[in-house]
């Protein structure tokens, strides 16, 4: 597993192109992948590719509003996707959403296997008490429906970007530390770890340097399932009112604001952003389906 | 037995505790108390006043005490949006989340069954296929949405089911229930198929991989060579070999169930318990926040704990290994 060895040795595929071969024997998995990607390209690019800036109150026009797909808006472009209550063009509504989308889930996923892997690292390394301390917390965490825990986290500290990243973070840490810590009990009895330790490395050394790496394959599996999952629960956060507010306008925010619209008929200021959450989600999920089949161990050979 | 039953009490009660703790952190330390006794606009005299009055002035562990004896006495204050006692509205609307949870349950049940029986005996039918891949469809897609689509499509466009509302209920027994009134059904319908669409793909998978090992199975295929209907084998033997993970699962899953009735409630304007700590939440009303937290904490503990004893009656084996932990 080892990717430190010497070049005389080494087959003639590196692990990392063995990996990305054996990735791509799935054709679903291939279009996820591609959908994921431009995705990505989409919310990255959408200052230049959006016909309209949503956030440039001169530039939204309350006379275009819920306008159906494929009006023409006063500024003479033409929206595919329609336009919402208060006359921004969907398209570029969606693409900035989507931007808000991404960043808050991804931020919110880092920062939460970041701190699941330092707290299953120290629970499998420690052992003993300081290990039941985490993990009771942990088992606490998992016992508790991640939307509820979410959900009165956010109330009672309130609106905005950092508070439903942080309620995110909270959600997600326990199921990293369980996933690590898994793997790194089974790591920490190999004998690479007494022999770093008799060379005198020092604990944290030992830990992130040698038993993490070799952690590392089901955290990449759980990132995309938790990412998935991240996103999702922001919508519905932000959908419930208490996420992110109007003036940071995700997806969640704009299915919320066409959901007065739909009694009468105008679907699509709710129905288009939705579609781009899904297809979103749909895409993670494949690549994390096949990541999970690619990187278990007992599947390989 | 009686002594795995005394441990997982003790578990059980240590995670109420705890979570006790964390509420009174988050409204008396971090958050100020004051602020659920007094109106929004309240001059600093009168929150002085009541804060001596209510005793927020006196050391934390003090006023730890006196949250944890109200919390035992059931005793959560009056909501200030509704001016009455904030357990005793909860527990109003807990039938109407419970009705709901319970029909999406059922859902989950009759459809995931079946379907995953499907695909756990003929892995490699083409209809297999495309219940697996409509199992991760059902994972990836957000609930609330899907909500407004079936809003959306039988309402709106069909018209053939209602959108909002319990619709007629009947009491029984001092429970309002729309369980009893074909209008009432017409109103569960679609909430409950919205909540359900998440544990039916659970449901399927869990049944899919049962069904695929016990088809393996020693005992099936002597009852294959007796010479027993296919619909036989699978009716009883190899489902009743299967039911025990999925119960088990399902009625941990019950909990869920209730927490993302938050969703569907206040979609479907269904008027359970859910769509009450919403309200809440968006008018800062928070003894019925507390009282929220608190209820469906000792629910979920309930469940977890029913469930683990149902689950080491049945299985042994459960039993032991916790023994030795």
């Amino acid at each position: 597993m080892s990717t430190t060895a010497p070049a005389a040795l080494a087959p003639e595929q590196s692990p990392f192109r063995r990996f990305a071969s054996r990735f791509a024997e799935d054709r679903i998995a291939m279009i996820g992948l591609a959908l994921l990607a431009i995705i990505i390209a989409l919310a990255a690019l959408a200052p230049f590719i959006a016909p309209q800036n949503p956030y440039d109150l001169a530039r939204v026009d309350i006379m275009d509003s819920r306008q159906p797909p494929g009006a023409v808006a006063g500024e003479g472009f033409k929206m595919w996707l329609g336009s919402d209550g208060v006359g921004r063009d969907l398209v570029s509504g969606i693409l900035y959403g989507l931007r808000i989308s991404l960043i808050v889930g991804v931020l919110s996923g880092v920062i939460a296997a970041t701190i699941g892997l330092v707290m299953g690292l120290t629970a499998a390394y420690a052992g003993g008490r300081i290990e039941n301390f985490i993990m009771r917390i942990v088992d606490l965490q998992l016992s508790l429906p991640s939307v509820l825990v979410a959900l009165i986290l956010v109330a009672l500290m309130g609106k905005g970007v950092d508070k439903i990243i942080l309620a995110l973070v909270v959600v997600q840490w326990a199921y990293y530390a369980r996933t690590v810590r898994g793997s790194a009990l089974v790591e920490r009895r190999k004998e690479y770890v007494e022999a770093a330790r008799s060379l005198g490395l020092s604990h944290a050394r030992t830990m992130f340097r040698h038993i993490l790496p070799n952690c590392l394959a089901p955290v990449i599996v759980i990132a995309t399932v938790q990412t998935a999952h991240a996103i999702s629960l922001e919508a519905t956060l932000s959908f419930l009112g208490v996420g992110l507010p109007q003036t940071e306008p995700s997806l969640g925010v704009l299915i919320a604001n066409g959901f007065q619209y739909m009694l009468s008929g105008k679907y699509w200021i709710s129905f288009f952003p939705g579609l781009a959450l899904l297809v979103t989600i749909v895409a993670i999920n494949l690549v994390g389906d096949r990541l999970r089949d690619v990187l278990n161990p007992r599947l390989e050979k | 037995m009686l002594a795995f039953i005394i441990r997982r009490l003790a578990q059980a009660l240590v995670v109420i505790v705890a979570m006790v703790v964390l509420v009174f952190f988050g409204t008396h330390v971090i958050g100020d108390p004051v602020w659920m006794m007094v109106p929004g606009d309240a001059t600093q005299e009168q929150i002085e006043q009541v804060r001596r009055e209510f005793g927020f002035d006196q050391p934390a562990y003090i006023q730890f005490f006196r949250f944890l004896g109200d919390v035992m006495q059931g005793e959560f204050g009056r909501s200030y949006v509704h001016g009455e006692s904030a357990i005793t509205l909860i527990l109003e609307r807990m039938p109407a989340t419970m009705e709901l949870a319970f029909a999406a349950l059922v859902l989950a049940v009759v459809i995931g069954i079946p379907l995953g029986l499907f695909a756990g005996l003929k892995p490699d039918h083409p209809l297999s296929r495309g219940i697996m891949a409509a199992s991760i469809l059902g994972f990836s897609l957000p609930t609330f949405w899907v909500g407004l689509m079936l809003i959306m499509l039988f309402s709106v466009m069909l018209g053939w089911l209602p959108a909002t509302g319990q619709g007629t209920t009947v009491e029984i027994f001092g429970i309002r229930t729309s369980l009893f009134t074909l209008d009432g059904w017409k109103h569960l319908f679609l909430p409950a198929v919205n909540l359900a669409l998440l544990k039916v793909s659970l449901v399927i998978r869990l049944t899919r991989s049962g069904a695929r090992e016990a088809s393996l199975q020693d005992y099936v295929k002597f009852a294959r060579a007796k010479g027993l209907s296919p619909a036989r084998i699978v009716g009883v033997h190899i489902l009743k070999n299967i039911l025990i993970p999925i119960v088990t699962v399902l009625g941990l899953e019950f909990g869920s169930l209730v927490a993302f009735s938050v969703v569907t409630e206040t979609i479907f304007a269904w008027p359970g318990m859910g769509k009450l700590l919403l309200e809440a939440i968006q008018r800062l009303d928070r003894p019925l926040i507390v009282a929220y937290v608190m209820v469906v904490v000792l629910l979920f503990v309930t469940i977890n704990l029913i469930v683990d004893i149902l689950y080491s009656a049945l299985d042994p084996r459960v039993r032991l290994t916790g023994s030795q932990a």
